[in-house]
């Protein structure tokens, strides 16, 4: 089984769904000749010309609008928005134009497109480029929301996503695009809306999504030499939520602890707290704890931008504090 | 090259329709003061030669985007007066089947896509269009019509552009009826032609008079024959005014009284009956006249008549994967 970067199966991914589909097509700013700032599209302008992979204006209201219309009018577009940051500005495309078509238009049409983008802190890009956002785009009905942790679902979820029949928001991360590991050496896709059991446990389940995944597991080995054996879940798909994988692990440890890199109020980890406690009250033996940014915005200095990101410490603090 | 202008027969229906939207939206102000609407109306007295006239010469399978003010445009583009108007009285028979109301009224099948109620979004989503069409090979076009105020977004300028940069098969089609909502453009606007932008994006761009539907039919002809042979996008800035209040909910008091009887003289219904009136016999147009007030109040009836819609949940919005 090949080892890939996550940023090398996001491009094989692509590079595959263009040569399985013609009316895919990729556009955003500097993923032509340069191949993105992250490097994620490099090469394929070469491969499939300067047509279905677009240099664009920095123009990220439109072009996620032209997403939304371009979808609906036959094609299947890949927008990147470079920044997660940047989001703000796909938000009426997003809020007011694609979420709405398919149900206010009564099934006439639908909007296959995928929009890509990165987020996340820690690595010193400052308050406008560090942002995690999930709660804003899952919050929106008619989109659905990823967030792979790793290559092997980097790979599969973006090759579901291209070819899901409506809106996906492609969360990616700018911490992992290094990493290496496993995927699947055939074509392979990852269903949207499977979460992944990632290590069993019997005390606490940590939810977590992308680099939080990650962050989850060193805090779970700690809590191992204390002890402690924790479940920690993967939930890949922000929207739909895999219910019935958080309510199978609650069921099994009865204490939750939901991780996620954004902000607390309002957030995203709020969410999954409330579902759980909606879907199994019953099970838990404790309140459902977050670990989350503080509310504010992500500072530049390095001791700063560490004090304010979720890591193993807090991690573990709140594990320990559920099943005291 | 440039087109002649609409035959005699093209002529006969561009008058027909432009009768039906006109008798349209006095039954809707009159249903309104009756009680009998719900929520806003924007009516379009007076801007008829613009939105038949500009649509005239198009294919069903040519894509239009409109506004919160596109009754015209949706009659003009071949939209069933009945369904039209049910969907405006929140009917299971609607193009929309009650979803969406009279803003944003949607009928892929005939290349309308539609109503938008955010002021400037069907610009870039004509864009989105145009570039679809284009990697397509379609020879199909994309028509934007938009108002003076949605000339005044960032995203009209981005989408120019854009369309501009890349020739896509657009024209955007600026219906300037002299107000965004209450304020004149002159307090809007830093120009007082708008389509003077157009040289900023080396687009080719022409004045028309809005209240002739043979002038915007003429015009749109030859922008509609220059996308569609790969010469990319134009603007034509239509001069027009609104009779009307800006929706049924308006207080009026801003308009000049003076200013609307100069307009309500060059009513777009007076000019187009003159010009045919040196074509065909009187009694043919007074016969014309009364069988497009019939369709009217046919449709009326029926859709007063229909059912209203039931309430269902729509799978799209899911907010999980399973279970509960």
């Amino acid at each position: 089984m090949a080892k890939l970067r996550y940023a090398e199966a996001l491009n094989r991914a692509l590079r595959e769904e263009m040569q399985r589909d013609p009316l895919v097509f990729l556009f955003g700013e500097d993923i032509g000749s340069y191949g993105g700032v992250f490097k994620v599209t490099r090469g394929l302008m070469d491969e499939f010309g300067a047509a279905r992979v677009r240099d664009t204006p920095i123009s990220e209201q439109t072009l996620t609008a032209m997403a939304v219309s371009a979808a609906m009018a036959g094609s299947r577009p890949v927008l990147e928005i470079m920044y997660a940051d940047f989001m703000p500005l796909t938000l009426d495309a997003l809020i007011n134009q694609a979420s709405i078509y398919e149900y206010i238009w009564a099934d006439q049409v639908r909007m296959p497109f995928v929009l890509r983008t990165q987020g996340g802190g820690g690595a010193g890009a400052g308050a406008q480029h560090s942002k995690s956002l999930d709660s804003l785009v899952a919050h929106i009905p008619g989109l659905k929301a990823v967030a792979p942790a790793t290559p092997w679902d980097a790979y599969g979820l973006l090759k579901s996503a291209i070819r899901d029949p409506g809106p996906v928001i492609f969360l990616e991360h700018k911490l992992l695009y290094n990493m290496r590991d496993e995927v699947p050496d055939g074509e392979e896709t990852v269903p949207l809306g499977r979460a992944r059991l990632v290590r069993e446990g019997t005390d606490v389940s940590i939810i977590a999504s992308s680099r939080m995944v990650h962050e989850s597991l060193l805090a779970a080995d700690r809590l191992a030499g204390e002890g402690i054996a924790a479940e920690v879940v993967d939930l890949r798909s922000l929207r739909p939520l895999d219910l019935d994988t958080l309510l199978g692990s609650v069921a099994r440890t009865h204490h939750a602890v939901v991780v996620n890199e954004g902000w607390r109020f309002c957030g995203y980890a709020a969410e999954v707290s409330a579902t759980l406690m909606d879907h199994a009250f019953d099970d838990l033996d404790a309140p459902v704890a977050r670990v989350t940014m503080p509310d504010l915005p992500i500072p530049y200095s390095e001791p700063l931008e560490r004090a304010v990101l979720p890591g193993p410490d807090e991690i573990v603090a709140a594990v320990r504090r559920t099943v005291a | 090259m440039m087109t002649n202008g609409p035959s005699v027969d093209e002529q006969i229906e561009i008058y027909r329709k432009m009768v039906v939207v006109r008798r349209m939206e006095e039954a809707l102000g009159a249903l309104h003061k009756q009680g009998g609407t719900r929520g806003p109306i924007h009516r379009c007295d007076g801007q008829e030669a613009v939105g038949v006239g500009a649509t005239a010469m198009l294919r069903s399978s040519d894509q239009v985007t409109s506004t919160h003010r596109g009754h015209a445009h949706y009659i003009g583009k071949g939209l069933d007066v009945h369904r039209v108007v049910a969907e405006i009285l929140g009917k299971e028979t609607g193009y929309c089947r009650g979803r969406a109301g009279h803003m944003l009224v949607a009928s892929a099948a005939d290349g309308l896509v539609g109503g938008n109620a955010i002021v400037g979004a069907g610009i870039p989503a004509a864009t989105g269009i145009a570039l679809s069409l284009q990697l397509q090979g379609r020879d199909d076009v994309a028509m934007c019509l938009f108002g003076d105020g949605a000339a005044q977004t960032g995203i009209c300028h981005e989408s120019m552009n854009i369309a501009a940069l890349w020739k896509l098969p657009v024209i955007f089609l600026l219906e300037h009826n002299q107000y965004g909502l209450t304020v004149h453009h002159a307090a809007q606007s830093s120009v007082a032609d708008l389509s003077v932008r157009a040289a900023g994006y080396a687009m080719p761009a022409e004045i028309v008079d809005g209240n002739d539907s043979v002038a915007v039919y003429i015009a749109a002809a030859n922008a509609v024959e220059r996308a569609r042979s790969g010469g990319g996008p134009t603007l034509i800035e239509a001069k027009t005014y609104r009779l009307e209040g800006f929706s049924t909910s308006d207080m009026g008091g801003y308009q000049d009284e003076a200013e609307i009887a100069l307009w309500r003289a060059r009513d777009p219904l007076t000019v187009a009956r003159a010009r045919l009136a040196g074509e065909i016999d009187t009694e043919v147009l007074d016969g014309l006249e009364a069988d497009a007030a019939q369709v009217v109040d046919d449709a009326f009836a029926a859709a007063l008549a229909d059912p209203p819609p039931e309430f269902e949940l729509h799978p799209a919005s899911a907010a999980y994967s399973g279970g509960a």
